[in-house]
């Protein structure tokens, strides 16, 4: 077992430092590809913070939705076949809801600023 | 090679096809990858300065990626259409070998603004933008309305095979995406048939390759993926959502409605728009340039372009990930 702090917190400080003490002073091109890397740390930050609940409720949701036990992957990858080969569509009770929920959490890392994603987090 | 040297060999060129040229200046390179580059600079003249583009592929980058109508077709094209009255610059000189500037065409450049946040926010485009849909679907009508015996050399395109290469890419990732998969069935359960007209389509008609003034559009740039297919791809494409920059109500561009584009592109054209058929090249066009994040993110990882920007493009293809669940499967 690694020691603190953890890596979200460490990540966490470095985006910090940058966006506050590093970005005011420059300008330019530096200043962009600045802002694409502040982007990249927050992303990991949310990826750290996030993605262990994610990740289990999509395994235990592929697990009901498949019948089978397996790692994240192999069902992700068995789900997409069974979806390519049309054993499983839209009209399978729970798949939509299920592409829902991990396109969801994939957006909550990703961009989280995504128009089409805070809008359906709005109450319907 | 050096930018010195790029401007001397734009300077000695200009001199053999621009009466009274007299020198270059303002030389930069804007943007472009390994196998292309744009240029911009300024001719010396004594009627006043010619603003001009360059586009080129260097010597030694000969074949054109799989997708591109290559820059001697993209240079035809746009003369077409700047002859055909579509807004496009006018082509200033086709490279030959004796400029040793590579292949590629020099062109008028034409001012306005290509930054989508830009022109769906600031002020100066206020005016323009309730107008932007509306000619958006008559230039559109011009582009598929150009001659098809003048064009050049191009490659056709159908859903079919346009399905049939993202499946092909889909595959090759070794990642499953399974909201993906389902678009593809979903595209192949709802593939129109042959279109029963064939067009010049633009291949990528949307923003950035938008020109556009307080005026409205001014030119449509970037050509490279013209093609010969089904033109309603053309209106499906600039529909997509990742086109809307944060103004998801306005399907077009983020600046029009879905009617505005098809009144004006039957009124310019006299076709009646087939509303499912864009519908179906939207959802393509959604899915399609998913694949193109995953595919710069590959390119990221085998390098030599190894960029955080391509990094994090892998990133966005979620955005398109919940774009097809909006269209294929919206919650109640």
């Amino acid at each position: 077992m690694q020691d603190e702090p953890r890596p979200d917190e460490l990540v966490k400080a470095v985006s910090d430092f940058l966006r506050n003490d590093i970005a005011p002073q420059i300008s330019g091109h530096a200043a962009f590809k600045l802002r694409v890397a502040i982007n990249a740390l927050d992303l990991v930050t949310r990826q750290l913070t996030l993605a262990g609940d994610s990740d289990a409720a999509e395994l235990h949701g592929l697990t009901m939705l498949l019948g089978v036990h397996g790692t994240l992957d192999g069902l992700n990858q068995d789900l997409a076949d069974r979806i390519a080969r049309g054993d499983i569509d839209l009209a399978t009770p729970g798949v939509k809801e299920h592409l829902w929920q991990t396109t969801l959490a994939k957006l909550a890392v990703d961009q989280p600023n995504y128009g089409s994603y805070k809008r359906e987090l709005e109450p319907k | 090679m050096s930018t010195t040297s790029v401007a001397e060999l734009l300077a000695r060129s200009a001199a053999a096809w621009c009466p009274g040229a007299a020198g270059v200046t303002s030389a930069a390179r804007l943007s472009g990858g390994a196998s292309q580059e744009t240029w911009s600079f300024d001719i010396t003249h004594p009627d006043g300065a010619i603003g001009a583009i360059l586009r080129r592929a260097p010597s030694g980058y000969g074949a054109a990626p799989g997708r591109a109508a290559g820059l001697d077709a993209e240079a035809v094209l746009m003369q077409l259409a700047h002859d055909a009255g579509v807004p496009s610059p006018k082509v200033l000189h086709v490279l030959r070998p004796d400029d040793d500037l590579g292949t590629g065409f020099i062109m008028q450049r034409v001012a306005g603004e290509t930054i989508p946040r830009k022109i769906l926010r600031d002020d100066e485009f206020a005016g323009a933008r309730p107008k932007l849909a509306r000619q958006c679907g008559e230039i559109l009508a011009g582009i598929h309305g150009l001659s098809a015996a003048s064009l050049p050399q191009l490659r056709r395109m159908t859903a079919a095979a346009e399905i049939a290469e993202l499946q092909r890419e889909i595959d090759g990732f070794d990642w499953p995406r399974p909201v993906f998969q389902l678009a593809l069935r979903w595209l192949r359960d709802h593939d129109p048939g042959p279109s029963e007209r064939v067009t010049l389509v633009h291949g990528d008609f949307r923003h950035g390759n938008l020109m556009i003034g307080p005026d409205g559009v001014r030119a449509v740039l970037d050509w490279e993926l013209a093609h010969l297919g089904d033109p309603i791809e053309d209106l499906g494409w600039i529909c997509v959502n990742s086109w809307r920059f944060g103004v998801i109500d306005k399907p077009v561009g983020g600046f029009g409605t879905y009617e505005e584009l098809f009144s004006g592109y039957e009124a310019a054209s006299g076709i009646a728009v087939d509303v499912a058929r864009v519908k179906f090249w939207e959802v393509m066009g959604t899915l399609r340039w998913g694949v193109m994040c995953v595919g710069m993110m590959q390119r990221f990882r085998l390098g030599p372009d190894h960029s955080m920007e391509r990094a994090m493009i892998g990133r966005r293809s979620s955005e398109t990930e919940i774009d097809l669940l909006r269209l294929l499967a919206p919650r109640a």
